[in-house]
């Protein structure tokens, strides 16, 4: 039978198992909303409408960190795809699985500067896994295909699909098939690990005393926190997370020496100084990881797993490469290392480890505390504590992210979702909606600061319309913190334009959204106020908790600096 | 081997014959900062393959950065750098020069003659030639006849292949 090809559109969804799209309408994609809106009502998919497209990539993004599926978006042309770009290159930066439709003019129009058209092919070729322009509805099936496959597999990331708009109105049809498989000769992400770097790594390891594990978000994607938590055991080895690779290896087990980087803890970076052996494992040597190159790890030999070979001594050059999924290799690493049946050097690593204990013993993590003014460290702490460790965190990008970060003791994969690459405030709250779409019943928490928040403040909104009940931890210091804490430091305190003047009343304002809104300005009642949001689970909560103002996030590596030239309280 | 010395590698690029594949290529080198010295793009005997030669300087590690970088486009179906190996260069030039009196046009002549260039157009007195082989030949020519009026040069840049049986194909499916 021909279909049009916006049903040709809802088919190759509903042959994905797409349960949920996030979207926003617009001239250019109606006759896809005609046919989504009538999925919708035969149960099929569940269209989510955003405020804004930025929120609606967010979500989808966050949808897709929490879930091992991809996240899916529609946008309208012209403003709607570029409100969508900033979701794109952040799903982009972090390696999220997306697949975003964007609505284009009728064919005929496009290069004629028509009413809302932009070249978002051309605009997101440099933010994109790779994006396509349909211009036949003959191809819309094996386009649809092509984008999730290429989004899902390999080193995932988001692909984006521009339709004209005549490609899906009624004059457009032909027979639907939706190709079971693919054959492009030119994209294989399947990758064949060599034995021989199996071999040397594991050389590696059996010769090295001062050893460490450095984790990223690869090891998150891949699924492999199990593999990893066995590999880390058996030769209990220090190790270390990223930023977005927190919750691979449970935080409170005592291997772990805490996240690395500019605001890891001191005893994490000191430990990748000093070592002999650096085993890095779905992480990218990223700037704020590495502090000064030209200071990094001057002793360190390193291993590299990860499935990108472009990461690959792309920063750092490595003496090791292993190229491929995670999993696998961790798996393939530990047979390798029982045929061998040896063990590196038990006593040099007893050594290691009492020398690392040395730097733990810093306790980089301690913060002043007062009756009268709350900590946002103390707020965190609480809310691990309060939520057993088991919420869904989405943070924001600032101060608080790296207090969340720092005070949140992860223990599972997939429950910490931030922007680690693009750094972009705004993600939190509209990737929060998406965890808890994906995840109903959980606890999902948006830890934010009184700058982020109002970057896509409308998405309260979205949350009213569809029931969700997040808990807003919002760390209020009037002031774009991390920002002000740079300035501070290095700009003679000159505040320019990092104070937040004009706020808002945040409890009136989720009031006005429908939901909760909490002040809380006492340290005593901050147990309390997480308390009763966390028991809530019908209602969104606004808790709005005022801060120290000048509070800074320590330890820090500033910038220019080496690994062990850390800046403590 | 020095790794840090800028070496000119020239890169073969075998791609998917689709709207805005060049603009991939390109954006990835101005979006990452490598440098381009040449670029041709033509289809290949296969019509949905263009091939791309690609003139480019970098230290070892861009390069070994800039292979990757190029293998990880979706469009791409293979990359080569044809300058590790024993391969052909050729450029094609046109370059317009005018001659002021019969002596000059007789040298000029003479000139073309010398580096194996052919006169395609001669009028009033204007010469148009074709000259290709690698590029210091080219350099040459054009200052072996500087001395005349150049009016206008226009170059194909590099393209190259390897010796021998290899080639640069899609693997059979």
């Amino acid at each position: 039978m021909e279909l049009t090809g916006a049903k040709i559109f809802v088919e190759c969804l509903k042959a994905e198992g797409v349960d949920t799209i996030f979207g926003y309408p617009g001239g250019a994609v109606l006759y896809l909303y005609d046919e989504l809106e009538k999925a919708e009502r035969d149960g099929d998919i569940r269209h989510i409408l955003a405020r804004h497209e930025q929120g609606a990539i967010h979500a989808a993004e966050g949808y897709a960190k929490s879930t091992d599926k991809p996240g899916v978006a529609i946008v309208t042309s012209g403003p709607g795809a570029t409100n969508a770009v900033t979701g794109i290159a952040d799903a982009y930066m972090d390696s999220v699985p997306l697949v975003v439709f964007t609505g284009q003019v009728p064919r005929h129009l496009i290069g004629n500067d028509a009413f809302q058209e932009v070249d978002i092919v051309g605009i997101t070729r440099p933010c994109v896994k790779h994006n396509f322009l349909v211009m036949d509805v003959k191809d819309l099936a094996e386009t649809i295909k092509k984008a999730f496959h290429i989004a899902t597999t390999g080193r995932p990331g988001p692909v984006l699909i521009d339709i004209p708009k005549d490609i899906t109105d009624d004059n457009a049809k032909c027979e639907f098939h939706y190709p079971e498989s693919l054959d492009m000769r030119s994209y294989n992400p399947k990758v064949q690990t060599k034995e021989s770097d199996i071999k040397q790594a594991v050389e590696m390891i059996l010769a090295s005393e001062r050893p460490i594990i450095y984790t990223g978000g690869g090891v998150i994607m891949s699924g492999a926190s199990n593999e990893l938590k066995d590999f880390t055991q058996r030769l209990n080895f220090p190790i270390t997370n990223t930023l977005m690779g927190l919750g691979a290896y449970p935080a409170t087990d005592k291997q772990f020496v805490g996240m690395l980087g500019m605001h890891g803890t001191y005893e994490a970076n000191m430990s990748m100084h000093y070592s002999d052996l650096i085993i890095a494992i779905g992480a990218r040597f990223d700037d704020r990881v590495t502090g000064n190159i030209e200071k990094f790890c001057p002793d360190a030999k390193i291993i590299h797993v990860d499935i990108d070979p472009a990461s690959i001594s792309k920063n750092i050059k490595v003496d090791c490469s292993i190229v491929g999924d995670v999993k696998p290799v961790l798996l393939e690493l530990g047979k390798e290392l029982d045929r061998r049946g040896a063990k590196p050097d038990q006593q040099a690593l007893a050594n290691w480890w009492k020398r690392i204990a040395t730097w733990q013993e810093k306790n980089c993590l301690a913060y002043n505390t007062n009756e009268k003014t709350i900590k946002a460290q103390y707020v965190m702490q609480k809310f691990w504590e309060i939520s057993a460790g088991d919420s869904y965190v989405c943070s924001d990008v600032g101060q608080h992210q790296m207090w969340a970060a720092q005070y949140y003791k992860f223990d599972k994969p997939n429950r910490w979702i931030n922007s680690g690459g693009l750094g972009t405030m705004g993600f939190g709250l509209p990737a929060a909606m998406g965890v808890q779409l994906a995840n109903p019943g959980a606890d999902v928490a948006c830890v934010t600061g009184d700058g982020s928040i109002q970057m896509c403040i409308q998405e309260l909104g979205t949350c009213k319309q569809y029931d969700l009940p997040i808990n807003i931890i919002s760390l209020n210091n009037g002031f774009l913190g991390m920002v002000r804490q740079w300035q501070e430091f290095f700009y003679q305190k000159n505040y320019a334009m990092s104070y937040n003047e004009a706020l808002p009343d945040f409890v009136k304002l989720a009031e006005a959204y429908g939901h909760v809104g909490v002040r809380i300005d006492n340290p005593a009642d901050v147990e309390g106020a997480l308390k009763e949001a966390l028991d809530d689970k019908k209602r969104l909560y606004f808790l709005d908790f005022i801060t120290e103002a000048e509070e800074n996030v320590y330890p820090m590596i500033p910038a220019g600096a080496g690994l062990n030239e850390m800046k403590l309280l | 081997m020095n790794s840090t010395t800028n070496k000119r590698h020239v890169i073969s690029i075998l791609m998917e014959n689709e709207a805005g594949a060049l603009s991939r290529v390109a954006g990835l080198f101005s979006a990452r900062g490598y440098n381009i010295e040449s670029l041709t793009v033509a289809p290949t005997e296969d019509a949905s393959l263009s091939r791309m030669t690609l003139v480019t300087r970098g230290n070892d590690d861009i390069i070994e950065q800039i292979l990757k970088q190029l293998n990880k486009l979706i469009d791409v179906v293979k990359v080569h750098d044809i300058s590790e190996f024993d391969h052909i260069e050729r450029e094609m030039m046109f370059i317009k020069i005018s001659a002021s009196n019969n002596e000059d046009c007789a040298s000029i002549k003479r000139m073309s003659d010398i580096f194996k260039a052919r006169i395609i157009d001669v009028k009033n007195k204007t010469f148009t030639i074709e000259i290709s082989g690698d590029r210091s030949k080219l350099d040459a020519f054009v200052s072996a006849v500087s001395d005349y009026n150049i009016i206008e040069i226009v170059r194909s840049g590099c393209i190259g292949i390897s010796r021998g049986s290899c080639a640069l194909k899609a693997e059979e499916a």
